[in-house]
């Protein structure tokens, strides 16, 4: 009984803590293309198409002391529950209703392969 | 004659009915809409959402659920671009020296229906309605908003101008325009996707975001106020 409710335990943080680490950065790169392109470049220098009438630019990728100083919990957030929720703008949505939990952690490891791998 | 018959039988298994539009008006809009729209569920939510990347054009397959068919007859006529960066934007933008701008160049402009072209197809697409008990469950009475209040709301309150543009030089180009919403969608459509954009498609690039139904009011209703307001 002990063994079983310690696998439970065990399996139910293996979901919850999904980080960068256990995402697939060429996945993410694929989602990064859909999703995150057109406010933060296709190059993610923060540039994209969206950005003429922003009253906040969004963030720049590719800047790697901004986005070494973000944790993958942070990132991680903002994906899922969007600007707002990490005290940024609102004109990054949550994208929790999109992506399931190994998407972001796809994403959250392609950020850091954009912004630290150079 | 046995092409006709072999297309009824198709068509039928399919649940269209032949007896209201004849075989040829069928075929002919398979062949004129088919290249590049879902004209049949393609089923989404069952593909990896890589398929996101690849599809041509919007589905239509629910088409009879999301427009007026009075603004098809005209759009198909006179098809200026809804969406400024196409229907899959990272396809048809480029890095620039200031930023990304849209490739004009790949976009693809939707073909010039003639009258009878455009009554044709947009009755047979009106007769596309798979979501309609999706549609009766929706309690939206459409009801005004201050302009202003219903812009900040819009705007700096929920972020739709990142991507939309709500009047013809504001707002970002990566969605369809929204000043033209009003006429071009049925007011239930419009309340059902702000609520639950991923049931209409399992791969939209809209933020699906829990919203109470007092919120997607407030944006219907500005999309109303705001579309009567560009005539």
């Amino acid at each position: 009984m002990k063994t079983a409710k310690f696998i439970v335990v065990l399996a139910g943080l293996a979901t919850v803590h999904l980080s960068y680490a256990d995402g697939d950065a060429s996945e993410g790169k694929a989602l990064y293309r859909n999703y995150c392109t057109q406010c933060h470049g296709v190059t993610g220098d923060g540039k994209g198409v969206n950005i003429p009438d922003m009253a906040v630019l969004p963030r720049d990728h590719t800047d790697t002391s901004e986005m070494s100083a973000r944790t993958d919990a942070e990132l991680t957030k903002a994906i899922k529950h969007g600007g707002k929720a990490v005290n940024k703008s609102v004109l990054m949505p949550a994208w929790e209703g999109n992506l399931n939990d190994q998407q972001v952690a796809n994403l959250v490891a392609y950020l850091r392969e954009l912004c630290c791998n150079k | 004659m046995k092409f006709r018959f072999i297309l009824s039988i198709a068509l039928y298994l399919c649940g269209v009915s032949v007896q209201t539009f004849g075989a040829d008006a069928l075929a002919w809009t398979a062949a004129t809409c088919g290249g590049c729209h879902a004209l049949q569920d393609p089923l989404y939510d069952q593909k990896p959402v890589d398929e996101r990347a690849n599809r041509k054009a919007p589905p239509l397959f629910y088409a009879g659920n999301k427009f007026r068919r009075d603004w098809l007859v005209s759009w198909l006529q006179k098809p200026d671009r809804i969406r400024p960066a196409g229907y899959f934007p990272p396809a048809h933008v480029v890095s620039g020296p200031d930023g990304d701008i849209v490739d004009e160049t790949s976009l693809q402009q939707h073909p010039d229906f003639t009258q009878q072209e455009a009554v044709r197809a947009a009755d047979y697409l009106m007769s596309l309605t798979p979501y309609t008990a999706r549609l009766d469950e929706i309690e939206y009475a459409p009801g005004s908003i201050s302009w202003k209040m219903g812009n900040l709301n819009f705007g700096k309150f929920r972020g739709c101008d990142a991507c939309h543009r709500d009047a013809p030089d504001f707002g970002g180009v990566s969605g369809p325009e929204l000043y033209t919403a009003w006429d071009r969608l049925q007011p239930k459509f419009i309340f059902s996707f702000i609520s639950n954009p991923a049931a209409w498609d399992a791969h939209t690039l809209m933020p699906h975001v829990e919203l109470n139904p007092a919120v997607v009011k407030k944006l219907a209703d500005y999309l109303k106020v705001n579309g009567e307001d560009e005539e």
